[in-house]
C-alpha cells in the first residue's frame, strides 16, 4: 500500500467578495480539482505549479488541517482531517512561508519543545540533534533567537524541527522560497541525504525547477487546481520541449554566435541570448563558444514553471 | 500524563524567560505603577476621611487596596496582553494553523505560557510597586499564615479566571479576524467590574449585588478582600471557590469556543 494515498481528492473554499456599495457576493474557488496519485515508501516526490495552483492547499489536507470537499485521501493508513493527532506524529511539516520555531526563543530552546512536544526519547533526540547540527551546520546559531536568524538559517531550523521526532513522510512547502543560491545547494544536500539515508518519503512543493531537477526522480505538475502531469522530469521536458537559455556578454557586439544545438534568440550589442534543450547539458555548449568567441561573462537560465505548462499546453492539444 | 505536565512546565519557563528580556519596559513599569498607586492612595485618603467606613473598609484598607490594585494589574493582565495577545496575532497571520496541526491542547499551551507570564509579572510589576507603598504608607497584611496560603491561591485564580476572558476575546479573532474592537470593549468592562478603578465594595445598591458575581470580580475584589481579612473563618474558602467556579465555566467555555474555531479552519479553510 502506498504511504500517501489520494483518491479524487477536490477542495473548494467559499469567498466572499464586496460588490459596490454594500452588496457581497459569494463565490466558490475550485482550489484543487479530482486529484489522483499515490506517493510509496522512500520515495522523493517534487510538486511543481505555479502561485495559486493548489500546491499549499494539497498539503494541508495531507497534514489534516484542511478537509477535502469530496474524495478519499489517506497518509500511513490513517484519514489526515480525523486522526489528526496521532497522524502528527509521524509526519513532518515544512511550511516555508511561515515558521514552527518560537520566535522569541534561541533554536536550541524550540527544539527542546518539540522534543516534549513529541515525547521523543533522550538517545534518538541526542542523536538527531547530533547529525542535524553538524549536516545543516547548526552549531553557531542555536543560541540565537529565532527572529535574529536570515530567512536560509531560520529555514534550517524549521528543516531540523521537523524531521527531529523521526517521521516517515516529510510535505515541506516551498522550502527553498527565497533562499540565495548557496543556501539553496546546502539545503538540496541534505534533503537527498535525508530521503537516502533515512529512507523519509518526502513530498516538496516548489516552483523551482532546479529543485526538482536536482532531487527528485518523480515530478508532479499542478496547474490551476489540476495534475497536468505525473512522471520523470525526462518526460515532463520532452512533453513541453522547455528550453534552457545561455545568456552570453562578449567582450566587443558582433555577429549572432552559432553553436550546434543552440539557437541565438535576441542580440542586444554584446549580450546575445541562446537557448538550448532543458535534458542536455550546458558544458559542451559553454566549452565550444568559450573556445570560439572572447566572452566576458556567461549565465544559464533555468526555464520557469510557467514556460513549461504554457509549452505543454501548446505541444500536446487536450481533449475536451 | 507526566510528560505533559512537564511540556507545561517547560513553556512557562520560557514565557517567563522570555518576558524577562524586556528589562526596561519592566522598569518603566514599576515606575508608572508607583506613581499611580500614590496618587491613588491621596484620592482614597481623601475619600475615606470624608466618609470614614465606606464600603465596609477604613483608610488603612483603602489605601492597601490602591496598592493591591496596583500589583494585579499587569498580574492578570486587566487590560488584555499576555500569552491571548499572541493567540490573536497568530490568528491573523494564518500562523495559528501551525498551533492547531501540533499534537498538544492549544489552550493548555497558551495557559502555561500566561501562567509563565503572570509569575514574571507577580514578581516585578506586582512585588516592586508593593515594597514602594510599604515604604511610603502604612498598610494593612495578612493576619496569619493561612490567609497569606488563601490570598496566594486567589492570585492564581485571578490570574487563570482573567486567561479565561482574555482567551474568549481573542478567539473572536477567528470570526471578526481583527479582535481591537472586543479587546477595547472588554478592557473598559474588566477595568471597572474589576474594582480598579473604584472597589466594588463602593458601588451602590444592585449594581454592588451583580459587580460581586461577574468574573471580573476575581481579578482584584476577591484577593484584596481575603488580603484585608474581609472574609471571616470559612467565607475565604467560599470566596477562592467563587473563583475556581469561574476558572471552570470560562475554561469550559473556551475549550468549546476552540473546538468550533477548529471546525471551522478545517472545513472552511480560516
Ligand atoms: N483558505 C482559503 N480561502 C479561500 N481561498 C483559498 C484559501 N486557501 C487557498 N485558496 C485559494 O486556492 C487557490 C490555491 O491556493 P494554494 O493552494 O495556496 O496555491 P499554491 O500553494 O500552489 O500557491 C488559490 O486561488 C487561493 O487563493
Ligand atoms: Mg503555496
Amino acid at each position: 500500500m502506498s504511504v500517501i494515498e489520494v483518491q479524487g481528492v477536490s477542495r473548494s473554499f467559499v469567498v466572499r467578495r464586496k460588490v459596490g456599495w454594500l452588496g457581497r457576493e459569494r463565490e466558490t474557488v475550485h482550489a484543487v480539482r479530482d486529484l489522483h496519485f499515490g506517493v510509496e515508501r522512500g520515495e522523493m516526490v517534487g510538486y511543481i505549479g505555479p502561485n495559486g495552483a493548489g500546491k499549499s492547499t494539497t498539503i494541508k489536507m495531507l497534514t489534516g488541517i484542511l478537509v477535502p470537499t469530496s474524495g478519499r485521501l489517506t497518509v500511513a493508513g490513517m484519514v489526515p482531517s480525523t486522526q489528526r493527532t496521532a497522524l502528527a506524529r509521524r509526519i513532518g511539516v515544512v511550511f516555508g512561508q511561515r515558521t514552527t520555531l518560537w520566535w522569541d526563543l534561541p533554536l536550541r530552546d524550540s527544539f527542546d519543545l518539540l522534543r516534549r512536544i513529541y515525547r521523543i526519547p533522550d538517545a534518538r533526540y541526542r542523536a538527531n540533534m547530533a547529525t542535524f547540527t553538524e549536516l545543516l551546520d547548526l552549531a553557531e546559531i542555536l543560541d540565537t533567537p529565532v527572529r535574529q536568524l536570515s530567512l536560509g538559517q531560520r529555514m534550517r531550523g524549521d528543516i531540523a524541527a521537523a524531521l527531529l521526532h523521526d517521521p516517515e513522510v516529510v510535505y515541506l512547502d516551498e522550502p527553498t522560497i527565497g533562499l540565495d543560491v548557496i543556501s539553496k545547494s546546502s539545503l538540496r544536500d541534505f534533503l537527498r541525504e535525508t530521503n537516502r539515508e533515512r529512507g523519509v518519503t518526502i513530498l516538496l512543493t516548489t516552483h523551482d525547477l532546479v529543485d526538482i531537477e536536482q532531487l527528485c526522480s518523480r515530478v508532479m505538475v499542478i496547474d490551476k487546481g489540476s495534475l497536468v502531469f505525473d512522471g520523470s522530469l525526462d518526460g515532463l521536458h520532452a512533453l513541453g520541449d522547455a528550453r534552457r537559455t545561455l545568456v552570453v556578454d562578449l567582450v566587443e557586439p558582433g555577429e549572432p554566435i552559432r553553436s550546434l544545438g543552440a539557437d541565438t534568440v535576441k542580440v542586444e550589442g554584446p549580450r546575445q541570448w541562446l537557448t538550448f534543450a532543458a535534458d542536455t547539458s550546458a558544458a559542451p555548449l559553454v566549452a565550444d563558444i568559450a573556445r570560439r568567441y572572447q566572452v566576458a561573462d556567461l549565465s544559464i537560465l533555468e526555464p520557469s514553471i510557467e514556460d513549461v505548462i504554457k509549452q505543454m499546453y501548446t505541444r500536446t492539444p487536450r481533449e475536451g | 500524563m507526566r510528560a505533559t505536565v512537564s511540556l507545561w512546565f517547560a513553556v512557562a519557563k520560557r514565557s517567563f524567560r522570555r518576558y524577562s528580556t524586556y528589562r526596561a519596559a519592566t522598569l518603566a513599569g514599576i515606575f508608572t505603577n508607583s506613581v499611580f498607586g500614590i496618587i491613588i492612595c491621596f484620592v482614597y485618603i481623601a475619600v475615606w476621611s470624608e466618609n470614614p467606613g465606606a464600603g465596609g473598609y477604613d483608610a488603612k484598607d483603602a489605601v492597601t487596596y490602591a496598592w493591591l490594585g496596583q500589583a494585579m494589574i499587569m498580574t492578570v493582565a486587566v487590560w488584555n496582553g499576555g500569552a491571548t495577545d499572541d493567540l490573536a496575532a497568530r490568528i491573523k497571520t494564518g500562523d495559528v494553523a501551525i498551533d492547531l496541526y501540533r499534537p498538544v491542547s492549544l489552550l493548555g499551551w497558551y495557559l502555561a505560557s500566561d501562567l509563565g507570564r503572570a509569575l514574571y509579572h507577580l514578581l516585578t510589576r506586582g512585588l516592586a510597586p508593593t515594597l514602594v507603598g510599604a515604604a511610603l504608607f502604612d498598610l494593612r497584611y495578612p493576619a496569619d499564615l493561612l490567609l497569606s496560603v488563601q490570598f496566594a491561591i486567589a492570585v492564581v485564580l485571578a490570574v487563570t479566571v482573567s486567561f479565561g476572558v482574555r482567551m474568549l476575546v481573542s478567539a473572536s479573532a477567528f470570526w471578526l479576524l481583527d479582535d481591537t474592537g472586543v479587546k477595547h470593549l472588554a478592557a473598559i468592562f474588566a477595568m471597572f467590574f474589576s474594582g480598579l478603578t473604584v472597589p466594588l465594595v463602593l458601588f451602590p445598591g444592585w449594581t454592588g449585588d451583580l459587580a460581586t458575581v461577574l468574573p471580573w470580580a476575581s481579578y482584584l475584589q476577591v484577593p484584596a478582600d481575603i488580603w484585608l481579612g474581609k472574609h471571616p473563618g470559612t467565607d475565604a474558602w467560599a470566596a477562592l471557590a467563587f473563583q475556581a467556579a469561574w476558572t471552570i465555566a470560562l475554561l469550559w467555555l473556551c475549550h468549546l469556543v476552540l473546538g468550533l474555531a477548529n471546525r471551522k479552519v478545517v472545513v472552511q479553510g480560516g
